[in-house]
C-alpha cells in the first residue's frame, strides 16, 4: 500500500494541475483510471450495489470542511475502506482498517477539497471482495484556503479530544453496539498556504495516524493525509469492550493520547 | 445638491487619474461622516469585474498635521482611485495606513500609497495571518478581474504591530487603535476618533450585508459587546452604509450573531451534526443581502467553535 501510495503522488506530480473550476468528464475518467491503477492496480474494483454509498454535499458551503458520510452493508465483512478525492494535490484521504471492536456500518468524517472532483469510496472485505462507489463534489480551495479561524487558539488546544455519544446513529446495529463521535483538537496544516513575505509555506503539520482500541481491542485504525479538515471529526460505530483509548501521531511525529472511559468522558 | 456635486467630483476625479473603472464603484464617492472623517461606502456585492473589489467601507481621518487610511480598498484601483479621493481633498502627507483585518477587500488596495512611505498600523496576528492568507487572496482576486495580478493590488508589510491599543497622533488629533482577540478574525482592530467621538469599527460591524464569521462567534459577541461601551455617538461599519448612530447600529448584528449562536447551540444539543448546520438562523432570512452565500458557512464556523464547548 505504501508503495502503491508512492507511486500515485508521482504519477500525480507529473499531470496538469487540475483546473478548479472545469467539469471535463473525459480529464476526470482519465485521472480515476490513473489513481485507480496507481493506488489499487491489481484489483477489480466491483461497482457497488449497496456494499458501499458516500454522501456528500453536492456543493460544499466550505471546501475546507466538507463533511462525508460512508455507509456500508453492515452483513458485509468490510476490512477497509479507502476514501479518495480525485483531484485533491493528495488524492487518497484516508485508509481507514477496521478491527475487531468495530461494527462498520457508518463513517462519518470532515475533509478537505481542493478542486470540483470526484469522489471514490473503495471498500475491502476480508475475503478479498472489492467495491467502490463516487460521486462529483463542486467545492474549490479547501487545500489552499486558509482555514484556521483562530490561530492562538488552534495551538492552545493542540491534541485534546472530545468524545460524544450518538444517540441517531445509523439503524440495525447489532446490540450493545454504540455510535459515537471522536473529535480531535488539530490544525492539520496540510503546507500549502505559501507565506508570501517569506516565500516559505507554512509548514505541514497533520495528521497521520489515529488508532482507536476499545479495551485491548482494535475498533480502527486509519492512516491519513493532508485532506482531513482542521479538527478533525469521526463518527464510528463499536461494541464496547473497555475504556476506549485514542492515539493520534501527527506528520512530527507527536503524539497525543486520549483514553474515555465506559460514560464517555 | 451637495450630493451631486460630490458625484461629479468623482468622476472628475475618476477621469484626472485616469484609471479605467466601473463608474457604478464611485458613484456617490466619499461622504464626510464628521469633520475630517471620509468614508467610501462599498457595494453591497462579492467581488466582480464590475466592482473591482471595491465593496468593503474604506476611508480616511485628516489631522492637522496628516492623514490616516483607515483600510485603503480591495484592489490596486480601489486604493488608486481613494488615493486621488484624498489628494482631492487635502494635500496633506498620508503618513498612516490601518488595516481593520486580513481581509482582502479591505486591505489589497494598500500598494496604490506605496509612494507615501506610510507608516502601516495592522494587529499583530496581520503579518502572521496575511502570510498564510495573502497569495490566496491575489490569486482569487486575480482571477476574478481578468487574470492580471497587479490589478489585483498587494498589502503593504505592517511596520507597527498593535497587540492591544495604540495612539496615532495627527497633529491635534489623536486615533485610538485597538486591538481585539479572534472575534469577526483573530486579526481584527478598531480606530476611535476622540475629536468627533467616530468608532471606525471595520468589519466588526456589518449592516445590510450578512456578517460573515472567520474567526470566533463568542469573542466577536464579546467584542461587541466592548464597542458598546465606548463613548461614540457614531459607526462606521466594514460594510453597509458609510455611517450609523452608536450604539443602537450594533442591533441588527448583535440579533444575528446571537441567533446564529442559540440556533448551533441548540442543534448541538439535540445531536445535531454539523452536516444540518447550515439550517440554523433561517429566522434571519430576508433581512440581509447575500445570506445564502454566507449564512451556511457561518453556521458550519459557529458548529466547529461550538461543538468544543462544554455542554450546559
Amino acid at each position: 500500500m505504501m508503495k502503491s501510495r508512492l507511486y500515485a503522488l508521482a504519477l500525480l506530480a507529473t499531470l496538469a494541475a487540475p483546473v478548479a473550476w472545469a467539469e471535463d468528464p473525459a480529464a476526470d475518467a482519465a485521472r480515476w483510471n490513473d489513481l485507480r491503477q496507481a493506488l489499487f492496480a491489481n484489483q477489480a474494483l466491483t461497482p457497488a450495489k449497496g456494499q458501499i454509498a458516500l454522501d456528500a454535499p453536492d456543493r460544499a458551503m466550505d471546501a475546507a470542511l466538507v463533511p462525508v458520510t460512508l455507509t456500508l452493508d453492515a452483513t458485509l465483512p468490510v476490512k477497509t475502506v479507502y476514501l479518495v478525492v480525485d483531484n485533491n494535490p493528495s488524492p487518497l484521504v484516508g485508509t481507514f482498517r477496521f478491527g475487531p471492536a468495530a461494527v462498520p456500518s457508518q463513517l462519518k468524517t470532515r475533509i478537505r477539497v481542493d478542486a470540483y472532483t470526484h469522489m471514490h469510496a473503495i471498500a475491502e472485505t476480508t475475503d478479498g471482495r472489492w467495491f467502490v462507489t463516487e460521486r462529483y463534489i463542486k467545492a474549490a480551495g479547501g487545500c489552499s484556503a486558509p482555514a484556521t479561524k483562530d490561530a492562538q487558539l488552534a495551538m492552545e488546544r493542540l491534541g485534546q479530544m472530545r468524545l460524544k455519544t450518538v444517540s441517531d446513529g445509523p439503524a440495525g446495529l447489532p446490540q450493545g453496539a454504540v455510535t459515537v463521535q471522536l473529535l480531535v483538537s488539530h490544525p492539520n496544516y496540510n503546507g500549502m498556504q505559501m507565506n508570501q513575505v517569506t516565500r516559505h509555506y507554512t509548514p505541514a503539520r497533520y495528521i497521520r495516524d489515529v488508532t482507536v482500541k476499545s479495551g485491548e481491542a482494535l475498533v480502527f485504525q486509519l492512516e491519513a493525509d493532508i485532506s482531513l479538515s482542521e479538527d478533525p471529526a469521526f463518527t464510528f460505530s463499536y461494541r464496547p469492550q473497555g475504556p476506549l483509548a485514542v492515539t493520534v501521531r501527527d506528520s512530527t511525529d507527536a503524539t497525543f493520547s486520549h483514553t474515555f472511559g465506559e460514560g464517555g468522558s | 445638491m451637495v450630493r451631486r456635486t460630490l458625484i461629479r467630483a468623482g468622476l472628475f476625479l475618476i477621469a484626472a487619474a485616469g484609471v479605467a473603472l466601473p463608474l457604478s464603484a464611485w458613484a456617490g464617492a466619499l461622504v464626510q461622516v464628521a469633520a475630517g472623517v471620509y468614508v467610501r461606502p462599498g457595494a453591497l456585492q462579492d467581488a466582480s469585474a464590475a466592482n473591482d473589489d471595491a465593496i468593503a467601507n474604506i476611508g480616511f481621518i485628516v489631522g492637522r498635521d496628516a492623514v490616516a487610511v483607515i483600510d485603503p480598498g480591495g484592489s490596486a484601483g480601489d486604493g488608486g482611485r481613494l488615493r486621488v479621493a484624498i489628494r482631492a481633498v487635502t494635500p496633506l502627507p498620508i503618513r498612516y495606513l490601518i488595516y481593520t483585518h486580513v481581509h482582502p477587500d479591505h486591505v489589497l488596495g494598500a500598494v496604490a500609497f506605496m509612494q507615501d512611505h506610510p507608516e502601516v498600523v495592522a494587529h499583530a496576528r496581520f503579518a502572521a495571518a496575511w502570510g498564510e492568507r495573502g497569495a490566496y487572496y491575489r490569486q482569487g482576486l486575480a482571477r476574478v478581474l481578468g487574470g492580471d495580478p497587479a490589478q489585483a493590488g498587494d498589502a503593504l508589510p505592517p511596520t507597527q504591530a498593535v497587540d492591544t491599543t495604540a495612539d496615532i497622533d495627527l497633529g491635534g488629533r489623536v486615533l485610538h487603535v485597538l486591538a481585539y482577540g479572534a472575534a469577526h478574525t483573530d486579526s481584527d482592530l478598531t480606530v476611535y476618533d476622540d475629536q468627533t467621538r467616530t468608532l471606525w469599527a471595520g468589519d466588526l460591524l456589518f449592516e445590510d450585508r450578512v456578517p460573515a464569521l472567520d474567526g470566533s462567534l463568542t469573542g466577536w459577541l464579546k467584542v461587541l459587546g466592548q464597542l458598546k461601551a465606548l463613548p461614540a455617538v457614531r459607526v462606521v461599519p466594514g460594510h453597509g452604509p458609510a455611517q450609523l448612530p452608536w450604539p443602537v447600529g450594533a442591533a441588527d448584528e448583535e440579533r444575528y450573531l446571537a441567533t446564529l449562536c442559540r440556533d448551533v447551540r441548540a442543534l448541538l444539543k439535540k445531536g445535531g451534526d454539523i452536516d444540518s448546520a447550515a439550517t440554523v438562523a433561517q429566522s434571519e432570512k430576508g433581512r440581509w443581502k447575500l445570506f445564502d452565500a454566507y449564512n451556511g458557512r457561518n453556521a458550519i464556523t459557529a458548529f466547529k467553535q461550538l461543538e468544543w464547548e462544554d455542554p450546559s
